[in-house]
């Protein structure tokens, strides 16, 4: 009975197959859509697919390149604080968040590795050509020279006086500020050279806007720990100014390359961040400046403005890798 | 050892994907999931972390050399099969932190599996996009150039598969000749768009896996000037020192007032 009703249901099967077949799908048009989008030769990608693999770095990474720009710039604050001899407690507060941020660092980075117990791979070799190589002796050598200048300021505190232990702790703090400035740009520099376009499109923008970004928050955890002196208030409208600015050359530029920084959901968290970075932060310590609220909203402001900052920008790498059309009309122009 | 390189002739390929799962087969590959794409008849879609052939089936509104046109106006079906170009300067090899990544004594870019942990450095500093990294496993995977079959004197498993020598294998000055007299060839019998792909004035300078192809590269999703990204790494470290001094000024400036 079965066989004998087949041929039927077989010929209205194949009907309703013949219509759907007749009608593009929706997902069909979006690809036409995408595909016909001309680069600059007139010529077309292929069906829109990317050509290039996007990253596959996951929440840790831009969560590390935030821990490091603020250990690795406490770190040079305390070695200035130091050298014009400021409050000891300041010193101490900017040499725990180096020392605790460049803890957290190696944690979030092996995290992230598709083999974590392969983490000292990482120390195999030394190579000045890769970016992450260099950033791992960075991290390793920081995290040494933090150390050695906390140990010997609490030492020092506690009122054990020794040469040694004073030679050593400039020799720490010197060390640790060298290093904090380059763990704090290195990843800037890691972005910067690769293959994604908007990244290395940026390579020259981002250190000047991880070093800024980093010393914000450094100087925004002092004050939130209390320190509300001028210095950190200087640093402050120095940090939310030159965001500002960033953020305002941001906007004002508009090439196709940078189009993951202005659309879709990179593009919203980066104008999130650069405002709560830049002109909040900026105008919240121009008018409320003076009294303690207004400074830890600033110092709040600019330390999720940064985070989001450092998210957007890894997002925006996703969205520059998924667009062929991109790619290929830059080198093109070149 | 000579230097190996691979001639891939999009204008002999006939899309059977005898490569593609030679490959598969030879390195024990894991399959990529069973979805259709509707990409004319390729469901493979890119080259990735378990695919180390690709083969590309276009669909160009345009003549064949110098076929007829028909009812429907000009029509081609071109395929390539795509793979890693084991680049001259390799973007992978320079990048990787581990030195998992190394150069083999017959010029072929190897990861070395026991080394790489597996960092992802590598996917975003290919300009090719080819390298990536396999989820289940945590590393990161490419064409091997078939090392293993070449240190045993056998030929990669792709070339040997392939049915109308579309794929070629062996020395690269060699093909590299050769690949220039086919492309001549082609033009003289009509088709003008004939070219080789091997992008030898860029800092990439050069592939060991170039192509001849009909039309644009960027039909094929190839890059028309890939860049080597260490090539952005002197303006990148310059912007970063000079940034660096300035913000050490600010500090400085700012507790001495």
């Amino acid at each position: 009975m079965k066989t004998a009703a087949k041929p039927k249901m077989t010929e209205e099967r194949l009907e309703e197959i013949r219509k759907a077949a007749s009608e593009p799908t929706k997902e069909a048009l979006a690809t036409q859509e995408s595909t016909r989008k001309p680069s600059a030769q007139g010529e077309q990608s292929y069906y829109g697919l990317p050509a290039l693999k996007a990253p596959v770095w996951t929440w840790e990474v831009p969560l590390y390149f935030f821990l490091g720009g603020i250990a690795g710039l406490s770190a040079c604050v305390a070695f200035v604080a130091q050298s014009f001899r400021s409050d000891p407690g300041l010193i101490r507060v900017s040499l725990w968040a180096a020392l605790l941020g460049a803890a957290m660092c190696p944690v979030l980075l092996i995290a992230d590795l598709g083999r974590p117990t392969r983490f000292l791979n990482m120390l195999r070799v030394f190579k000045l050509r890769s970016a992450m190589s260099l950033g791992a002796w960075i991290l390793a050598a920081f995290s040494g020279c933090a150390f050695v200048a906390l140990f010997c300021f609490e030492l020092l505190l506690r009122g054990f006086t020794n040469p040694l232990l004073t030679s050593l702790l400039w020799l720490g703090l010197t060390s640790a500020a060298a290093t904090g400035l380059l763990l704090a740009s290195y990843t800037a520099v890691l972005v910067g050279a690769t293959a994604i376009p908007v990244w290395s499109e940026n390579r020259k923008l981002l250190p000047t806007h991880f070093l800024t970004s980093g010393l914000g928050c450094s100087a925004g955890i002092l004050e939130l720990a209390g320190f509300l002196i001028p210095a950190t208030q200087i640093l402050g409208f120095a940090a939310s100014g030159i965001e500002t600015v960033i953020e305002i050359f941001l906007e004002v530029r508009k090439r196709p390359v940078d189009a993951p920084l202005h659309h879709g959901r990179s593009g919203t968290t980066l104008r999130i961040a650069g405002l709560l970075e830049g002109p909040a932060a900026l105008l919240l310590r121009v008018f409320w400046g003076s009294v303690p609220a207004g400074r830890y909203a600033a110092a709040s402001c600019f330390l999720i403005g940064a985070l989001l900052s450092r998210y957007a920008w890894i997002w925006a790498g996703r969205g520059s890798a998924s667009d062929p059309n991109a790619l290929f009309h830059l080198q093109r122009k070149a | 050892m000579p230097i190996s390189a691979f001639l891939t002739d999009a204008s002999l390929c006939i899309g059977c994907k005898a490569c593609e799962v030679a490959c598969k087969e030879w390195n024990e590959l894991p399959d990529d999931g069973f979805s259709w794409s509707g990409h004319s008849y390729d469901n493979t879609r890119a080259l990735g972390a378990s695919t180390w052939r690709h083969v590309l089936f276009l669909e160009q509104k345009q003549s064949m050399g110098s076929q007829l046109a028909g009812i429907n106006g000009p029509f081609r079906w071109q395929f390539l099969s795509d793979v890693c170009k084991h680049c001259a300067n390799a973007g992978c090899l320079e990048a990787c932190p581990t030195g998992s990544i190394v150069r083999t004594e017959v010029g072929s870019v190897f990861v070395q599996p026991d080394i790489c942990n597996g960092c992802g450095y590598c996917v975003v500093s290919c300009p090719f996009g080819v390298i990536d990294k396999l989820p289940e496993d945590g590393r990161a995977f490419k064409c091997t150039f078939c090392y293993d079959r070449q240190k045993a004197g056998l030929i990669p498993a792709c070339a040997k598969a392939c049915p109308t020598e579309s794929i070629q294998f062996g020395d690269l000055e060699v093909l590299r000749q050769r690949g220039k007299k086919r492309v001549q060839d082609l033009q003289e019998r009509g088709y003008s768009d004939a070219r080789i792909y091997d992008p030898q004035d860029t800092s990439v300078g050069g592939i060991h896996a170039f192509s001849v192809i009909l039309g644009e590269p960027e039909a094929y999703n190839l890059p028309p000037a890939p860049e080597v990204p260490t090539a952005y790494l002197k303006s990148a470290w310059t912007s970063a020192f000079i940034s660096a001094a300035i913000i050490f000024a600010i500090v400085c400036a700012a507790f001495a007032l």
